[in-house]
């Protein structure tokens, strides 16, 4: 049997006095759809934060495909094929939607600095190659219209949007969602539910999101992981997480009868 | 009026005309100068771009290098061993100021980082004269400092080498900084750290390189400076005739740097010699500072900046 894609193990997160992850586990499938849940707080970005190298562990370990690593720097973490997006919309918004979507690339991209300079041979097919890569993506998510746009320029459903074509120009293996539907519309969580179960689909990209909107949750992932005070409380199928009652204390208080 | 208007809108034109072999020297001077001046601003460019900080720094970067490179062939040292030692030490800064400035001050405010560069600017200060010691010293490139005559045109040697040696410079590292995928993982460190690092960016090793960059480009700026004037504490002021040069191509472009330094260049020596006797010389001074002021009225972007987007 080969090891999972991702095995975050008893990994705990203290900041001074403070902890925001206690001994918390988990596991993400290939090709699966994984959702983060839990109130405010509950030390969800934290635990994406550590599995994209951003954060490291106080305790615990974080294995890829079988292999420690747990203390990697967010390039190198990158570099093993997880690409995320952020909670506040990290785009780089002097750049235009193409450019910001062309820097998803860049790992993709080697060869000769002399040619790129000149533009010239191997160097300029490489550039139209990613190029048109990035078009595809474009293409998927619907925002040829905007292409040449700063992406400061845009609306915020439109951002978050960017941020995944950004995201999946690196063709992840892993993909970190923090929150891909905060402060959408109606119609626009449709699009982007569509987009991601779109993405899994077509190139069997494992997700894992953090969402607040448990409809949205419910529909479309294969596994909900519950987590409350920096502890793991539920683990398991939609349908079970829903009806689990540590998950309803958290969600909706403790009833004293 | 009518005088005063035809002293300010004929009457220097008419002079130029008047005697074109001494028009050209002038300009010839005025595109010398500017092209020092884009060879100081693109320090700042090059660091600016990569990491949205203004190194307050930079002017004192090229006084350190050229008191490094003259106190090492004091000592007897050949030129081309100084040279490399020189480019070695400014390299070892690069690296510390890595490790101790910046690495701790990720994701800060950058008016933080700003600070920062201010502190290192006193500290090289005080260093390199520690080290170095702080009296006028004489850099000698084996360069005549003379003259030759083209078309009845005076062209000095040394400035003529430097020029040369800036625009070479110049174009290399706006062509690589343009056009290689180094350039867009720069403008990416710029505009977000976290977001840089997420799609595989390394920062550490690009404000490495971009501070050693800055840092030989320094020397550079420091050779050519320090051979016509002198290796001397004035020369960290250099770097406030690159404040303007900025302010006209934008704080993020390689060519603005370039034609910002032209321009200035230029517009200060022609202003100075055909303008400069209306209101009794000395315009130079302060020339490329008011022209800075138009610009930040009308186009505070510069010519070549990034459009500046804030959303309300």
């Amino acid at each position: 049997m080969t090891a999972p894609l991702l095995e975050v193990q008893q990994v705990s997160v203290r900041f001074g006095a403070l902890t925001a992850l206690s001994e918390v586990s988990l596991t993400v499938e290939s090709g699966k759809i994984l959702a983060i849940i839990g109130p405010n707080g509950a030390g969800k970005t934290t635990l994406l934060n550590v599995i994209s190298g951003f954060y490291h562990p106080t305790a615990g370990r974080i294995l890829f495909e079988g292999r420690d690593r747990t203390h990697l720097s967010p390039p190198d973490v990158a570099e093993l094929g997880v690409a995320r997006t952020f909670q506040n919309v990290a785009l780089f918004k002097g750049m235009s939607v193409l450019d910001n979507i062309m820097t998803g690339r860049l790992l993709k991209m080697n060869g000769s600095f002399l040619l790129e300079a000149l533009y010239w041979g191997p160097a300029r097919r490489q550039e139209l190659a990613h190029r048109a890569v990035v078009e595809r993506i474009i293409d998927f998510l619907e925002i040829q219209a905007i292409r040449k746009t700063p992406a400061g320029r845009l609306p915020y459903g439109l951002q978050k949007r960017v941020e995944l074509a950004r995201a999946l120009a690196a063709e992840p293996r892993l993909l970190l969602l923090d929150e891909p539907m905060a402060g959408m519309n109606v119609e626009e969580k449709e699009d982007m539910c569509r987009f991601i179960l779109d993405v899994n689909a077509e190139f069997g990209t494992s997700i894992t999101l953090i969402e607040h909107d448990m409809s949205v949750v419910m529909d479309i992932s294969d596994r909900v992981v519950v987590l409350d005070y920096g502890r793991k409380i539920a683990d398991g199928l939609p349908e079970h997480v829903r009806k689990d009652r540590a998950v309803l204390d958290a969600y909706l208080g403790v009833s004293h009868d | 009026m009518t005088e005063a208007l035809y002293a300010l809108l004929v009457g220097p034109f008419k002079d130029m005309g008047s005697s074109p072999a001494f028009f050209a020297e002038v300009l010839i001077g005025g595109i010398f100068a500017g092209l020092m001046y884009s060879l100081v601003a693109l320090g700042f460019v090059l660091i600016f771009k990569a990491s949205g900080v203004f190194n307050f720094a930079q002017g004192v970067m090229v006084l350190f290098a050229a008191l490094t490179l003259v106190g090492l062939m004091e000592r007897g040292m050949p030129v081309a061993l100084a040279l490399a030692i020189t480019a070695g030490v400014m390299i070892l800064l690069a690296l510390l100021i890595e490790r101790i400035v910046l690495r701790p001050l990720v994701n800060q405010a950058q008016i933080i980082l700003f600070m920062a560069t201010i502190g290192l600017n006193f500290f090289l200060e005080g260093f390199g004269e520690m080290l170095w010691g702080s009296n006028v010293k004489r850099l000698d490139v084996g360069i005549p400092d003379t003259s030759f005559k083209v078309a009845g045109v005076l062209i000095n040697r040394l400035e003529l080498t430097a020029a040369i040696t800036a625009a070479v410079l110049v174009s290399i590292l706006a062509i690589f900084f343009q056009r290689t995928r180094i350039g867009r993982a720069l403008r990416a460190v710029a505009d977000d750290h976290e977001a840089a690092l997420s799609i595989g960016i390394p920062l550490k090793t690009i404000w490495v390189v971009v501070w050693s960059v800055a840092g030989l480009v320094a020397i550079v700026a420091g050779i050519m400076w320090g051979a016509k004037s002198g290796v001397q504490f004035s020369l960290s002021l250099v770097a406030l005739k690159a404040l303007p040069v900025l302010i006209l191509g934008g704080f993020t472009s390689v060519p603005g740097a370039v034609v910002g330094g032209l321009i200035i260049g230029m517009g200060e020596k022609l202003g100075e010699v055909y303008w400069g006797p209306l209101v009794g010389g000395a315009i130079e001074n302060w020339f490329a500072y008011v022209l800075a002021l138009v610009f930040l009225l009308f186009r505070p972007q510069g010519l070549f900046g990034e459009r500046i987007i804030e959303r309300v």
